[in-house]
């Protein structure tokens, strides 16, 4: 679309009218929490200004001094990234009238690329959950809800059937599916943005820690979060990331990136790489349709002559429970600065200082996040300090050692299943709480947070319920550009089906002045 | 009638099941409470999928089972009362206590581990060089944008209630917040 745009076939304002339009007839999907109307119209018309400068436009191109390829594109951000005078909520009711005083980094660098800001979306309260149902302004619904491939083959009765989107970012993911902006920032602590991202059929790229700027992320998780980027494709994904990574002086946690990202090569060869299938990714419980779609993938690069092979990650099994006590260990550090003093929520309570900690706190917090502490706290106390949490260091050096061994034995990228299953419809996926959810669908994609690697997870079919599944890649670390070659790889190859020839409803998206790949690419 | 054949061979569904619920999944946690229709599931016959054979290199059976939990750990009360302290956060209800409990339990699985001789990690970034600049102030100086934020102050002070006071104990405690709820 961003060739549309310099073509002038359509405008910056048209666009950024028809994701708003859009955004308004999928409320039901709730995906967002605040939408920047006058802001991402005002933003589109200086877009337009600038692309509509004609010869001055294309001088600026030349000289290389532009706005680039994301000017005028739509895009959304997860509410835990700051972004200044626009409510940042986090989903939770200590944040619900918080507006920050400036822009998280990434957020900012989109800006400075002339994208458009949508609005900010729904997730879990505070970045815990793995179903975007527990936050403060209600549950996410996954928009192939509503898609006539659900409607038919899931058995759905009622509109009260609605499947989930995965979490935490499932508001991201919900607006990239649906087509109300054409990228969005997540972020991704165990999963957080390949889970949301397999369920609702989108591209969705974890980075290695350190590549992006957390600098404005509301931390979870300070050793494992990550802003996460999610498209419908994997170029837009690699334009995106070629513009985010890079050292920041305002987050001493980047790293220097290994290269300026330039397009990915239209016909890349497998034939030079090793696929890594480690055998224990097939955990309890892993559905028999992602298992056979596992495999055909696996098929599909040993007959195009890639080397494939089984790998052995021995820990993976303790990894799931290495990554519950870290991450609510670090969860009970981050979440004390929510006094109630200096920002946020505070209660009445005003007898003395603690009473008045102790009540907003219990007033601010829901009882995930009040769990996560306690837990957290638990296993900080100096009697169980040496037993838990320095165990679990123990633990992680052990499974981040697991990969080292597998890349440095000639394994290029490993191949393994993102979620169990497709996604539950929310009456199944409320059945059980919390914890036990987050414990069961971040078996797959939390031992790459505990590494730090970076991983992918490409949408590749349909289930007999008509919902999406996706695998995931894994990379060595700092090897984020290989990783988006070998998914785009198999992006070209799977054919997935776009949500669009699944929808039965009339859209005037479809609209003759933009071709159908303009109509979900950016680039 | 070819491609009934080769859907007959695979595993995955045996044409016992139709009619009968369409739950394929091995994971017990979830009930599929719809039924696939017989027309539905006919339609996925024809799919190419059907006929597809499975990877030698991807394992077919899951390659470990969950670790068994043992009983619950059960937290004595002046225990219970010294997290609610430090936290500064309270359990609210038994069954918050019991969610303490089992992520207790499930952390219990770490430690068939053996990591003798293991350096605990605490960044994925331990072999790197951390990234220093000068010494120098290049930001700072918007305390007014920063007190707009917070309810209470004066001047440029943040207001706090009288400190030193300690938490009063567990039962009134309970009575405060309940006092205090939405």
């Amino acid at each position: 679309v961003s060739l549309a745009f310099r073509e002038g076939r359509i405008s910056p304002t048209e666009l950024c009218r028809k994701c708003l339009n859009r955004i308004k007839k999928t409320q039901r999907l709730n995906a967002y929490i605040t939408v920047t109307d006058e802001f991402a119209m005002s933003q589109a018309r200086q877009s337009e200004a600038r692309l509509l400068q004609g010869v001055d436009a294309l001088m600026h191109f030349v000289l290389g001094i532009p706005k680039g390829p994301l000017d005028g594109i739509p895009f959304a951000v997860k509410d835990n990234f700051c972004t200044a005078n626009i409510r940042t909520t986090c989903a939770s009711k200590m944040l619900k009238d918080y507006t920050p005083p400036y822009n998280a980094t990434v957020v900012q660098k989109l800006l400075d690329q002339g994208a458009v800001l949508m609005g900010k979306t729904n997730m879990d309260e505070f970045a815990m959950g793995a179903g975007s149902t527990d936050g403060v302004f209600g549950p996410v619904r996954n928009p192939w809800s509503y898609a006539a491939s659900y409607r038919t083959q899931g058995g759905a009765a009622s509109d009260s059937d609605w499947v989930i989107t995965g979490g935490s970012s499932g508001g991201s993911a919900a607006a990239v599916a649906s087509c109300t902006s054409y990228l969005a920032l997540g972020s991704d602590t165990g999963g957080s943005t390949r889970n949301p991202g397999a369920l609702c059929g989108v591209f969705a790229l974890k980075p290695t820690y350190g590549l992006l700027s957390r600098h404005g992320l509301i931390p979870l998780v300070n050793s494992m979060d990550v802003p996460g980027i999610i498209t419908r494709s994997v170029s837009d994904a690699a334009i995106v990331l070629g513009v985010l990574q890079g050292i920041d002086v305002r987050d001493s946690t980047t790293v220097p990136a290994p290269s300026a990202l330039t397009d990915l090569p239209e016909d890349f060869d497998v034939r030079n790489i090793c696929v890594g299938i480690p055998k224990e990714y097939h955990a309890p419980g892993l559905s028999e349709e992602t298992l056979a779609q596992w495999s055909r993938v696996a098929d599909l690069f040993e007959k195009a002559g890639a080397r494939v092979k089984q790998v052995s990650l021995p820990h993976t099994r303790y990894s799931i429970v290495c990554y519950h006590v870290l991450c609510h260990t670090e969860v009970a550090s981050n979440m004390a600065r929510f006094d109630g003093l200096e920002y946020g929520h505070r209660s009445e309570m005003k007898s003395s200082t603690e009473v008045m900690y102790a009540s907003t706190r219990h007033e601010g917090f829901n009882d995930v996040v009040r769990g996560r502490i306690l837990s957290g706290n638990y296993f900080l106390l100096k009697q169980n300090y040496q037993h838990y949490f320095v165990k679990a260091q123990k633990v992680r050096r052990l499974i981040a050692d697991d990969f080292r061994h597998v890349f440095g034995s000639g394994v290029d990228v490993l191949l393994t299943p993102t979620t169990l299953n497709d996604a539950a419809c929310y009456h199944d996926f409320t059945q059980e709480d919390n914890r036990t959810r987050s414990a069961q669908e971040d078996v797959f994609t939390q031992p790459a947070n505990m590494a730090g690697l970076p991983a992918v997870s490409v949408p590749i079919a349909l289930s007999r319920r008509g919902l999406p599944i996706g695998l995931q890649l894994i990379g060595p670390a700092l090897e984020d550009k290989k990783l988006l070659c070998v998914a785009q790889w198999i992006e070209q190859r799977v054919g997935f089906p776009s949500i669009s020839d699944c929808d039965d409803t009339q859209e005037s998206r479809k609209d003759p002045r933009v071709t159908r790949r303009e109509q979900t690419s950016a680039v | 009638m070819i491609k009934m054949l080769a859907f007959q061979t695979l595993r995955v569904v045996s044409l016992k099941i139709i009619g009968s619920s369409c739950n394929l999944l091995t994971n017990n946690v979830y009930s599929i409470t719809k039924r696939c229709s017989l027309r539905s599931l006919q339609s996925q016959i024809l799919r190419p999928l059907s006929s597809h054979q499975h990877n030698l290199k991807v394992p077919k059976v899951p390659t470990w089972e969950p670790v068994p939990e043992e009983e619950l750990p059960r937290i004595p009360a002046d225990l219970v009362d010294k997290l609610e302290r430090l936290a500064l956060v309270d359990f609210r209800t038994q069954q918050g206590l019991e969610c303490l409990e089992k992520a207790i339990r499930f952390a219990d699985q770490l430690h068939v581990v053996d990591t003798s001789g293991v350096e605990p990690m605490d960044s994925v970034l331990e072999d790197r060089a951390l990234y220093l600049r000068d010494d120098t102030v290049t930001e700072g100086d918007c305390a007014e944008e920063l007190l707009k934020l917070a309810k209470n102050t004066v001047e440029e002070y943040f207001v706090a209630p009288p400190g030193n006071i300690p938490l009063p104990r567990r039962e009134e405690r309970a009575a405060i917040l309940r006092h205090s709820e939405f």
